[in-house]
């Protein structure tokens, strides 16, 4: 089996998840060809064949260009599957390319099983097998899902030339917002999901926080709805943190969420529902209503 | 001007899902629907593109599956949708997201739309293929995970998510295709008026087996609950005793409790 993996560069560097790709390669057993929109100067340290694209000149977001360049490689080399990492980079180009080739997508696989894929569904709470009815097929896999492969070794380069303009133009990029608070150094933090239920009751949740000495954090719809500024957000679009302690209230465990805060030394979950995905990466689910047990809990500190 | 919006109509994500007969999806029965959170930016992206342009472009929204999806096509509409499309299958959630995006780009082609809004993903299957197949087979310009969107002399600028809370900006022409993230804006509850309102609105029914000309190009062999890991304790009954037990864990596990 040959693999075209799809590796990622931005705001002029090589994205580590880029040896996660390897990594899945190699635990497929499949033989690795790479391709990246990138510089000559950030090669990633692997000893295989590297189409390399140039950045400066494609743009680090064009998708019609990196379409193209793709395609280009996969009429060379042939390969059986194409694999990106289902992130932004990868999302949005791997269907592009998929329908192009006609070629099935398994998306955010997180394993392998009986030469099918398993993936998560149903917000994480459930998981299918997805198989191709392709002889090619076009996979992302999930962050973290699969182990990294020790850099070594320099490419073979093989130089691609980009062709035409695009129908999208990049801008540029847009930083972060500000962070007036800083959860990474926080020894506990509670954090406030959408079970909270309105912004009147974050108070009940905060209140637990500072009985703790802790920093209140948020799961995204709690920030998107406006209960609580970004800064306070957890997850791959928000903080990734590992406190002592970490208590997500009324949270259900989406993978974006368990991302930036599965690396916690110690992890309560008060949920509702008993199936709540959260409860796989608990240490102590509590099953009961965030907004009679969370002050029962402060009561009692 | 047109514009079209594609739903989803997905099971409440609270709900306990157990396999079909086939063991291949979830069972239907028992389970209380609502329109793909994603969905609910873009329709609203819609219909703030369509209150803003003097021109009132027409907006269509467009689902694909079986009788109960009317209720998320009313609800598009009472947020400010024209006029609803329903492309009836009972069999929609055994097909693979080409599929459903050959059907969406079949119905599409003959209308010459300006703009098009998905969700990025659905919540229920998570493929977030959907959008972006569809502007590849209709040719249109296309930028996925939108947080930002601005409508100006005759251009989109977007600003896209990335990774870290980092965003990217774009700009593009219509025709055009986006697929919308959380957050984008701030979808609006429907008003009694406008539900009263919508109901009067035109519902266009159309068989899928006139849209479909496409094979599936996956299939899903088994649908199942993750293997619990069963290394966590898992505290249920009355809250009294549990915050007890919780303190005594805390205090033998953790050393943040003075
Ligand atoms: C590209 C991308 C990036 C994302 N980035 C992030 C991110 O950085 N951070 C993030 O958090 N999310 C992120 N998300 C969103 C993520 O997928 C989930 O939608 C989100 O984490 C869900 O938040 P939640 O758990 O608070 O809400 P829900 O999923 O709605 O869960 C609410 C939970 O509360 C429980 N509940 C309800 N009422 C009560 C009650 N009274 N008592 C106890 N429990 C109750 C329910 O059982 C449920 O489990 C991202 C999504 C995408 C696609
Ligand atoms: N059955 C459907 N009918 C209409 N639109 C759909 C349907 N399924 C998916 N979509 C659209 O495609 C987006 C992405 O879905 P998916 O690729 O399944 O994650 C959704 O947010 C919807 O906008």
């Amino acid at each position: 089996m040959k693999a075209l993996l799809i590796g990622e560069y931005r705001e002029g560097k090589l994205l580590d998840t880029t040896y996660e790709l390897l990594g899945f390669a190699d635990q497929l057993g499949a033989e690795a060809v790479m391709l990246l929109v990138g510089s000559n100067d950030r090669l990633p340290a692997y000893g295989g064949t590297l189409y390399l694209a140039d950045a400066a000149k494609c743009g680090e977001y064009n998708p019609d260009l990196h379409k193209q360049l793709i395609l280009e490689a996969v009429g060379k080399e042939e390969p059986d599957i194409v694999v990106f990492m289902h992130s932004s980079y990868g999302w949005d180009l791997a269907p592009r390319v998929a329908a192009n080739l006609r070629a099935s997508q398994v998306s955010e696989v997180i394993g392998l099983s009986g030469g099918g894929f398993e993936v998560g569904c149903c917000n994480a709470k459930m998981r299918r097998t997805v198989k191709p009815a392709t002889q090619r097929a076009v996979l992302t896999i999930q962050a973290g899902a699969f182990p990294v492969q020790q850099p070594g070794g320099a490419p073979q380069v093989q130089f691609l030339d980009p062709c035409g303009t695009g129908t999208v133009e990049f801008i540029g990029y847009e930083p972060a917002e500000a962070k007036d608070v800083d959860l990474t150094k926080a020894e506990v933090i509670v954090t406030a999901g959408r079970g909270v239920g309105k912004r009147d009751n974050v108070p009940v949740i905060q209140a637990l926080a500072k009985a703790l000495g802790g920093e209140l954090g948020a799961s995204r719809p709690v920030v998107d709805a406006g209960w609580l500024e970004h800064s306070h957000q957890v997850g791959t679009t928000g903080q990734s943190v590992s406190p002592k302690l970490y208590i997500a209230c009324g949270v259900s465990g989406a993978i974006q969420h368990l991302a930036g805060m599965k690396k916690s030394d110690f992890i309560v979950a008060i949920n509702k529902d008993r199936d709540a995905p959260i409860g796989e990466i608990a240490d102590v689910l509590v099953v009961a209503d965030v907004l009679q047990f969370v002050p029962a809990l402060t009561a009692k500190l | 001007m047109k514009v079209l919006v594609c739903i989803k109509q997905v099971p409440d994500m609270e709900s306990h899902f157990k396999p079909n007969g086939s063991g291949t999806w979830f069972s239907e029965s028992d389970l209380a629907w609502r329109m793909n959170e994603y969905d609910e930016y873009a329709v609203e992206q819609a219909v703030q593109v369509k209150e803003k342009l003097a021109s009132e472009p027409e907006l269509t929204v467009l689902s694909i599956g079986p009788d109960r999806i009317g209720e998320a096509l009313k609800k598009a509409m009472a947020m400010g949708c024209d006029r609803a499309v329903h492309v009836q299958d009972n069999d929609s959630a055994a097909k693979d997201p080409w599929q459903i995006a050959s059907i969406i780009a079949a119905y599409a082609k003959a209308q010459g739309f300006d703009l098009i809004f998905t969700g990025m993903q659905s919540q229920d299957r998570g493929s977030a293929q959907v959008g972006a197949i569809v502007a590849e087979l209709l040719e249109y310009a296309c930028v996925t995970t939108i947080v930002g969107f601005e409508f100006t002399g005759g251009a989109v600028t977007v600003k896209r998510e990335l990774e870290g809370g980092i965003k990217g900006v774009a700009r593009l022409k219509p025709p055009a295709l986006f697929t919308c993230q959380l957050g984008l804006n701030v979808p609006r509850y429907p008003t009694l008026p406008n539900i009263m309102k919508a109901k009067k609105k035109e519902i266009q029914t159309i068989a899928v087996a006139d849209l479909l000309r496409e094979e599936p190009l996956s299939a899903t062999t088994s649908f199942h609950a993750p293997a619990r890991k069963g290394g966590g304790v898992v505290l249920e009954g009355d809250v009294g005793p549990m915050v007890d037990q919780l303190l005594a864990i805390l205090r033998e596990k953790t050393s943040v409790l003075r």
